[in-house]
């Protein structure tokens, strides 16, 4: 099988993503998609929060600005702003699990039309129960918003939004919003809202690589980028 | 004068033998104990246990490989203890030791680590955390040993479910500090900071390589990250420039 539609790049889907953080936020952003949203809030009053143990985390390093003792949750050096502050891994948890984050963005294997989602293990890849969850349970656990940034199929083609997960989930009944390359979804008591689609393509289309039924949204627009 | 300085790694080691469980802080590349590890290789004790943080093996990559190729290793405790990619995963000798049950990895959320440590260095010896509800983790310890798989027991608090996680006490912890004082005062730079407090908390005997050693009051009362209560042994070792990498 093949991906069907192509959509948004990456980069496109964590600006869309990018517009769900208002002024004030206090955001983390997880592996993958989400880490390019950071390229897309330069210059607003958000507050990038890195789980290592940082608050006000600044722009991607290099040259002389690059220190080995400074770098982000995916191990890249990272610049410090002022208003920056460092402290150990049990006070970043605290302020995490606590609840004091606004928005996390992850990205993932698998969403269902609950909110649950699977990122932390690729049964695929043979090891059994064992995989790296990092701090992705505990943003979960702490996350007053939840939104998910992916594409909409994987290379294959093979669904991502399904009806049930086929790996292992991370949270259950987490996940508020779902932005991919082909549209932005909520998800709502009554299941998956499509909100925006990509521009060209129509609600079928959408549904014929999404798996659970959407319902569509009465204010249905493109993208808005 | 309190001086609990030593003029080699070797001297600060020296009290751990065959099946030590020693706490290894580090996130990825930065502040993992390099030398004292480079030691611990050196010395050849094995059967050790590795309780780790966020993959600090995967930072210090040539360590890693040379404890799996002397067999020192029986079990790593961490959040994130393998390779992202799956290629590089299968050709790690790490991996391939976990694949094969020869290694024992334990696998926790980084937030329920750093409690687990916090506790353990802090007299409490189990606490509550919905982190992993709806996972796995609020069924069962993760671990590719099977036989280890204990039941998780939860507990309702106001209507929202809860995992009971117990301490994590450590044998010994290695700590990597910019600077430390005779006395054991240590304090860390930036990001390098992360699991560093906590486990030299939870460690019975706690060994820090520092960049600057110095003497008491040379490091600013303000300044001090983890007091000399919770530090044994400390020795200078020289700051290394290292790739800030993971892959």
């Amino acid at each position: 099988m093949v991906k069907q539609f192509e959509g948004l790049p990456r980069e496109m889907i964590a600006m869309r993503a990018s517009k769900e953080i208002k002024d004030g936020d206090y955001v983390n952003l997880g592996i993958g998609i989400p880490t390019l949203i950071s390229n897309w809030i330069e210059g607003r009053d958000i507050i990038l929060q890195s789980e290592i143990g940082m608050t006000k985390t600044g722009p991607l390093a290099s040259g002389d600005y690059v220190d080995q003792d400074l770098i982000n949750a995916s191990c890249q050096p990272v610049m410090q702003m002022p208003g920056t502050a460092y402290f150990d891994i049990f006070q970043s948890f605290s302020m995490i699990r606590g609840g004091y984050m606004d928005i996390i963005a992850m990205g993932a294997l698998q969403v269902n039309d609950r909110g649950d989602y699977a990122g932390w293990s690729n049964p695929a890849r043979g090891l059994d129960l064992v995989g790296n969850i990092g701090g992705s349970m505990d943003l979960c656990a702490g996350a007053n918003k939840l939104i998910i940034c992916m594409e909409h199929t994987t290379p294959n083609g093979d669904l991502k939004i399904v009806k049930k997960l086929t790996y292992p989930a991370t949270t259950k009944g987490k996940v508020n919003m779902i932005f991919t390359d082909l549209a932005v979804l909520e998800v709502t008591p009554k299941g998956l809202l499509l909100k925006e689609l990509f521009p060209g393509m129509t609600p079928d289309d959408v549904q014929s690589v999404t798996g659970p039924k959407l319902i569509i949204a009465e204010d249905l627009k493109e993208i808005q980028l | 004068m309190i001086d609990k300085s030593v003029s080699t790694t070797e001297e600060a080691i020296a009290e751990i033998q065959d099946g030590a469980v020693i706490a290894i802080p580090g996130f990825f590349a930065a502040g993992v104990p390099r030398i004292l590890l480079q030691a611990l290789i050196k010395k050849g004790v094995k059967d050790l246990t590795l309780a780790c943080g966020c993959g600090p093996l995967l930072g210090a990559s040539e360590e890693l490989k040379q404890l799996v190729l002397n067999k020192q290793i029986k079990k790593v405790i961490d959040s994130y203890g393998l390779y992202r990619s799956a290629t590089k995963g299968a050709a790690d000798p790490f991996e391939q030791a976990v694949r094969a049950g020869e290694i024992e990895l334990e696998v926790y959320p980084m937030g329920t680590l750093a409690e687990k440590y916090r506790a353990g260095g802090a007299g409490i010896p189990a606490f509550y955390t919905s982190t992993g509800v709806g996972s796995v983790v609020e069924e069962i310890v993760i671990t590719n040993i099977h036989e280890n798989r204990a039941k998780k027991e939860t507990r309702m608090f106001d209507g929202k479910k809860y995992i009971l996680e117990h301490a994590l006490k450590t044998d010994f912890a290695f700590v990597h500090a910019y600077m430390g004082d005779k006395e054991g005062n240590l304090r860390y730079r930036r990001t390098a900071r992360n699991f560093n407090h906590v486990m030299a908390t939870a460690g019975k005997v706690t060994i820090a390589e520092v960049e600057n050693l110095v003497d008491p009051g040379e490091l600013d009362s303000e300044d001090v990250h983890t007091p000399g209560v919770y530090v044994q042994r400390i020795v200078q070792v020289p700051r290394v420039t290292y790739a800030i990498t993971i892959d």
